[in-house]
């Protein structure tokens, strides 16, 4: 996430709005967003409902046995329709900000 | 006699629990973080320089010392890279399937959760005004 916000002027300018979600409740998100400096919001979903809804969760990956998110990335256009998917196989890698500008571009030319 | 100090013993034990340490370091680049060349990089110095002083331990022990400690830190050497590879090559990929993910085309689901500020935020809110909204899903810092 710390390429995304780097990145964030290349989204803002093509009107993206980028959003994190994880179980993480919203204090411990205010003290990682001051903390690492992020300016886009970090949505808590405590319960992993939001999480489940768009099938990522990883069950029991996190503390205690915990069900958290695995790592994902959607981009929805203005009528909230995938646009674009990444599913990681490796938890390890995630998409790069290059990686959804280019299907950015991609989709802006296709005239979508 | 005195026996030599066999330094690339000690060397090569510094540089694998380099190779460790600096996982978190690395992880901050993509170019290091998809694949973590640059830890085994380090791994494969370390394990080399532990078996030239091995080596000389062994072939020349009334020159070298460094038979027994040599021995234990390589093995724990070798013990790091193996929970490391494990890791990285089993653990880290693990990963669920997710088949019932939104797919392309499809509509997400909609959702409302509250910001880091107590505040709810739904999806609608966030494609007002957008032209499109990335949604990031992490595993959260805890």
């Amino acid at each position: 996430m710390r390429s995304f916000q780097q990145r964030l002027p290349d989204f803002e300018a093509r009107g993206i709005r980028v959003v994190g979600i994880s179980v993480d409740p919203p204090d411990v998100n205010q003290r990682h967003l001051q903390k690492l400096g992020y300016t886009f919001p970090l949505l808590s979903d405590p319960n992993a409902k939001i999480i489940r809804r768009y099938d990522v969760l990883h069950p029991a990956a996190g503390p205690k046995g915990a069900d958290i998110a695995r790592p994902a990335e959607f981009l929805l256009d203005s009528n909230g329709i995938v646009r674009w998917v990444n599913l990681t196989d490796n938890i390890a890698v995630r998409a790069r900000p290059d990686q959804v500008l280019e299907a950015l571009s991609q989709l802006s030319a296709a005239g979508q | 006699m005195k026996r030599k100090w066999n330094w690339p013993i000690w060397a090569g034990f510094v540089v694998v629990v380099a190779g460790l340490v600096s996982y978190g370091f690395f992880t901050r680049f993509p170019i290091t973080r998809d694949f973590p060349w640059a830890n085994l990089l380090l791994f494969g110095i370390g394990i080399v320089l532990l078996l030239v002083g091995l080596f000389r331990a062994f072939g020349r022990p009334q020159v070298y010392r460094g038979k027994i400690f040599g021995s234990i830190f390589t093995t724990i050497a070798v013990l790091v890279v193996a929970l490391f590879s494990y890791e990285m090559f089993y653990v880290l990929r693990q990963v669920p399937a997710s088949a019932g993910a939104p797919r392309v085309g499809q509509k997400a689901p909609d959702f409302l959760a509250l910001d880091q500020n107590g505040k709810p935020v739904g999806l609608g809110d966030l494609l007002s005004n957008s032209k499109g909204v990335l949604v990031i899903f992490y595993r959260g810092f805890w």
